[in-house]
């Protein structure tokens, strides 16, 4: 009995602070939408920025207490508000979500960069470790405090909520954001005061959770997810729920703490039960909430065309040329880090018809890879290339699996959904030791790391470094091909639609669970492909290469590159393990921010949603309509290429080389492209009809044949016979 | 028996009654109208219908089999189609490619042998999108959208077709060939059900006509007998009478 309550006080102090930060959480997501992933790490950088007051600069607590969460919090979250999240107005839920995921990865980027991890520091408990008798049992000051400010902070929110006036607006804000905007209610303060409360009840957490979790960038980062299940549980809506949940989660962990067995036959499976316990009842609320509506009316900034023949043509062959030029010219130390741009790049492949055409959310791609991993690891025995297929194979079935529980949910729950099962896999499954079930025996990552054996084709091993990355290449472009191509099939068009407006898709009789599944074991399937070709290169594969975290970027540069391209995809495998790595060689100052670099990039999302993809390529589509300038810029990169394969000069001379013959060839092709432009001008071809009527002289120039077109158009000369003799005069006018 | 017959549906949303037991029957051959004043409950009852909204009470009963409890999709298998007067187009498709997935999914489930790209060009040329066709949905005027609308419901050769707002944005012109394709609909065998707010093209075109206020039916009869109703032109046509 003394120890069910010993553990009850340690489960309740635990849940009370899951529900401080919960609330802060739910507060934020319904006054703005924005369901802030990063609320964790900013408990975090609050733990330690009091650290940094209280400990190292040696301040009295109380102050410390003051200026980190009555004004660094605070301020910390209405610059969030005002430089990030107001421009995320009207974006599709992934972009909402990158953005905040991004946040969370540049804030543990920061973290470790003011804060190297080397160092060990402790924030001591409130009041130390004095406690008071109660009864049977004995209460630590710190834990009465943590308890005694959740209540605090619900009695408090409580009467923000409902007897302040900022408070109302908030709740009608909630209700219907446009109704209260027009009944006057200041939405931009709304969204400021939530943010700044939301910041605040973060770091408050965080304080508190800093003294018994130590201060660990990505552990207190990630500890906090165990919040959003208490979010969850209160629908993200209902901040008494959301304390009922964190009660059950925080319980829950405690009593596990303290009853599981930890001897007998079962024992050695059951430590990462424990750690696993809280996004399994995430992902047990999520299943138990009712059914969403059918989305429809979804209008969002993006747009993602189809890829015209030769656009498709030309990436493809790019990305091929990418590839064979890296293959042949990069030494033997550096094919090894700069073939992930590839095998990564597949797995970033997978998010492209599920995030960017079906508009779905998946954090759990990497974690796919890591199934494949295991399975090729497994099953591909002696380069076995059946291995790939098995990967494949297991990971759609594993995917249907986690996704036909979970295919009800959309938008954010999805997203959280799959994010605990990537947490669930990495806390205990990817840690269970070698067991049997029956007859069939299952190896995980064993005793922590397994190798891999090299693939073989028709005898010959490809074992070496560059024929590994020419594997990579080549599933790279096939699987990139094969995307592009469901982009403009029947299975993509309905793919867009569904992204769309689900209601409309039910209302022509489509089933849309056998959509959304096949799509996503499409998606699995093809990151355990990735994740079995970045296994041979690895050659021999631990957990934590396929972890949350390590995923999380991956989701993230894809959405920045642009979700509905290949191209978006190929821009995450450069960005993350060829453009970082490279400019850190070069640079070695610019490595230590590099954790910093991928959340920054992120956070800008909110400008250009659709990505970086069409403004590339709009770019360069001067270049690749152009054919003679394109065939002598391709003549002089192939040959740029071959000094360096003959040893002319070393690499970096070649990219030099390379460098100048694009930028030439590139303002060549724009040149002759202005030329072509001016002429047709001059000649009136330009399909004026194209243009709408209101955007005459503005997204072209105004010309005495346009003004001539907008009569015409109008039908003007029938009313007004003047209309043409006044013609002249007007367009001397604007000249 | 009618082809649809929709029975006493009453919709809540939290304390106002959105609908309150209202009935509305619709026959193969004919077009039914259905007319009231913004926020006569005219959309729920398309929702209703079409599965979207589950009523607290009443029932949708199609061909003989009731549809209360089955899903939107279900529904659409056994013959029903509808636009949306919000419109919910395919936004990053084109205007054809917009009526294809509608003929795909039809394809998918349904035993029809027709070539969809064909059967796609033949409701193009119906409906009078041809000028259009290749061009993203969201670059065409609201009226030709609404089209589409109706291009993508027809592709899916329903039973009972649901407009809502259809001719929304058109002109004139436009207006009276939409009136003679419903027409044309009617006599293929559609059971047409029309919300509009284009009385000219209401009482133009509809064999019956419901009318809607506050969630209640007002009135049901053809387009002489709701005319000349005194409540109706009370409630909703009152301005026009006076006019000349």
């Amino acid at each position: 009995m003394d120890k069910f309550l010993v553990f009850t006080i340690v489960g309740l102090s635990t849940a009370a602070i899951y529900a401080v930060i919960a609330s802060g959480l739910v507060l934020t997501y319904t006054t703005t939408g924005v369901f802030n992933f990063a609320q964790g790490a900013t408990g975090m950088l609050a733990a330690f920025a009091y650290w940094q007051l209280r400990v190292d600069w040696g301040w009295p607590a109380p102050l410390a207490l003051l200026v980190v969460l009555g004004v660094l919090a605070p301020a910390f979250g209405i610059l969030l508000e005002r430089v990030i999240m107001r421009g995320l107005e009207g974006t599709s839920e992934a972009t909402k979500l990158v953005v905040s995921i991004s946040l969370l990865v540049a804030m543990i980027g920061l973290a470790q960069w003011l804060w190297p991890p080397a160092v060990s520091r402790t924030v001591r408990p409130f009041f130390g470790p004095s406690k008071i008798t109660l009864g049977p049992t004995t209460v630590t000051y710190h834990q009465l405090v943590t308890i005694a400010v959740a209540v605090a902070v619900a009695v408090g929110l409580r009467l923000l909520l409902y007897r302040t006036r900022i408070g109302v607006a908030m709740r009608a804000v909630v209700d219907d954001r446009s109704l209260a905007r027009l009944n006057g209610a200041r939405t931009a303060l709304v969204a400021r005061t939530s943010w700044a409360t939301g910041t605040a009840l973060a770091a408050l957490g965080g304080i508190l959770i800093a003294s018994s979790a130590g201060l660990s960038a990505t552990a207190l980062s990630l500890l906090i997810v165990n919040a959003y299940a208490a979010a969850i549980f209160g629908r993200l809506r209902s901040i008494p729920l959301t304390f009922l949940g964190a009660i059950v989660v925080g319980c829950t962990d405690a009593y596990l703490s303290g009853y599981l067995p930890t001897s007998g036959s079962l024992a050695r499976y059951l430590p990462g039960l424990r750690l696993a316990a809280p996004v399994i009842l995430l992902f047990i609320i999520l299943l138990a909430l009712p059914n969403q509506r059918l989305r429809s009316h979804v209008r969002t900034r993006e747009f993602f065309p189809a890829p015209s023949r030769r656009g498709a043509m030309m990436f493809a062959g790019f990305t091929a040329a990418f590839g064979l030029v890296l293959v042949t010219t990069l030494s033997r130390s550096d094919l090894t880090g700069y073939a992930k741009i590839f095998s990564i790049g597949i797995v970033a492949l997978s998010l492209v018809p599920l995030v960017g055409f079906a508009g779905q959310i998946s954090l759990c791609q990497l974690s796919f890879a890591g199934i494949g991993a295991v399975v090729m690891a497994h099953m591909g025995a002696g380069g076995n290339p059946l291995g790939i297929v098995a990967a494949m194979v297991v990971c759609a079935l594993v995917g249907g699996l986690v996704a036909l529980p979970a295919l009800r949910l959309s938008g954010i729950y999805m997203a959280l959904a799959t994010a605990s099962f990537a947490v669930f896999l990495d806390r205990w499954i990817f840690n269970l030791p070698d067991f049997s079930w029956g007859p069939v025996h299952i190896g995980l990552f064993g005793a922590g790391t397994i190798d891999v054996a090299p693939l073989r084709f028709f005898g010959t091993s490809l074992g070496s470094a560059r024929a590994q990355m020419a594997v990579a290449v080549v599933v790279f472009v096939a699987v990139a091909i094969l995307v592009m191509f469901i982009r403009i099939s029947s299975f993509g068009r309905r793919l867009l639609a569904v992204r769309d407006s689900e209601a409309a898709c039910a209302t022509f009789g489509l089933n849309l669970l056998g959509t959304r599944l096949a799509v996503f074991m499409l998606s699995a399937a093809i990151a355990g492909l990735g994740g079995a070709v970045y296994a041979t290169q690895l050659s021999s594969i631990t957990a934590t290469n396929f972890d949350f975290f390590t995923g999380l970027p991956v989701f993230m540069m894809v959405v920045v590159g642009g979700a509905g391209f290949v191209g978006g995809a190929l821009f995450a495998g450069i960005g993350l393990y060829g453009f970082l790595p490279a400019v850190a060689a070069i640079w070695p100052p610019l490595a230590k921010v590099q954790t910093l670099t991928p959340g920054l990039i992120g956070i800008s999302l909110g400008k250009q949603p659709s990505g970086a993809a069409p403004q590339f390529s709009a770019g360069f589509a001067d270049l690749r309509d152009d054919t003679p300038v394109l065939a002598r810029t391709i003549f002089g990169l192939a040959l740029a290429w071959g000094l360096r394969v003959a040893d002319v000069y070393q690499g970096w001379g070649m990219v030099a080389v390379m460098g100048v013959v694009f930028v030439v060839g590139l303002a060549a092709a724009r040149t002759r492209g202005d030329r072509r432009r001016g002429v047709e001008l001059r000649a009136g071809e330009v399909p004026v009809s194209e243009v709408p009527l209101e955007w005459m002289g503005l997204s072209v120039p105004w010309t005495a044949e346009r003004l001539a077109e907008v009569d015409r158009r109008l039908n003007l000369e029938e009313f007004f016979p003047l209309a043409a003799m006044d013609k002249r005069e007007v367009v001397d006018a604007a000249s | 028996m009618p082809l649809l017959d929709v029975t006493d549906i009453t919709v809540r949303f939290g304390g106002s009654m959105a609908l309150n037991s209202v009935s509305l029957t619709a026959e193969p051959g004919q077009v039914t109208g259905l007319i009231g004043p913004n926020g006569a409950g005219k959309t729920t009852m398309f929702n209703v219908i079409s599965g979207l909204q589950q009523p607290d009470s009443g029932s949708v009963v199609l061909d003989g089999t009731d549809l209360t409890r089955l899903s939107p999709t279900k529904r659409a298998r056994r013959g029903l189609a509808r636009t949306f007067q919000r419109l919910e187009l395919f936004t990053m498709l084109t205007v054809r490619e917009n009526i294809r997935v509608a003929a795909d999914i039809h394809r998918s489930w349904s035993k029809s042998k027709v070539d969809a790209a064909a059967q796609v060009e033949l409701i193009i040329e119906r409906v009078g999108l041809g000028d259009v066709a290749d061009q993203l949905v969201t670059a065409v005027p609201t009226g030709q959208a609404r089209l589409v609308e109706l291009g993508r419901a027809l592709a899916c050769e329903p039973q009972v077709l649901l407009l809502d707002e259809p001719a929304a944005g058109q002109n004139a012109s436009e207006t009276e060939r939409f009136a003679m394709l419903l027409r044309e609909l009617a006599a293929d065998g559609v059971a047409v059900v029309l919300v509009e707010h284009d009385v000219k093209l209401v009482v133009g075109v509809c064999d019956v006509i419901n009318v809607l206020d506050f969630g209640r039916v007002l009135a049901v009869g053809n387009p002489a007998e709701i005319q000349a109703n005194p409540s109706v032109r009370e409630a909703y046509l009152g301005v026009m009478a006076e006019s000349p």
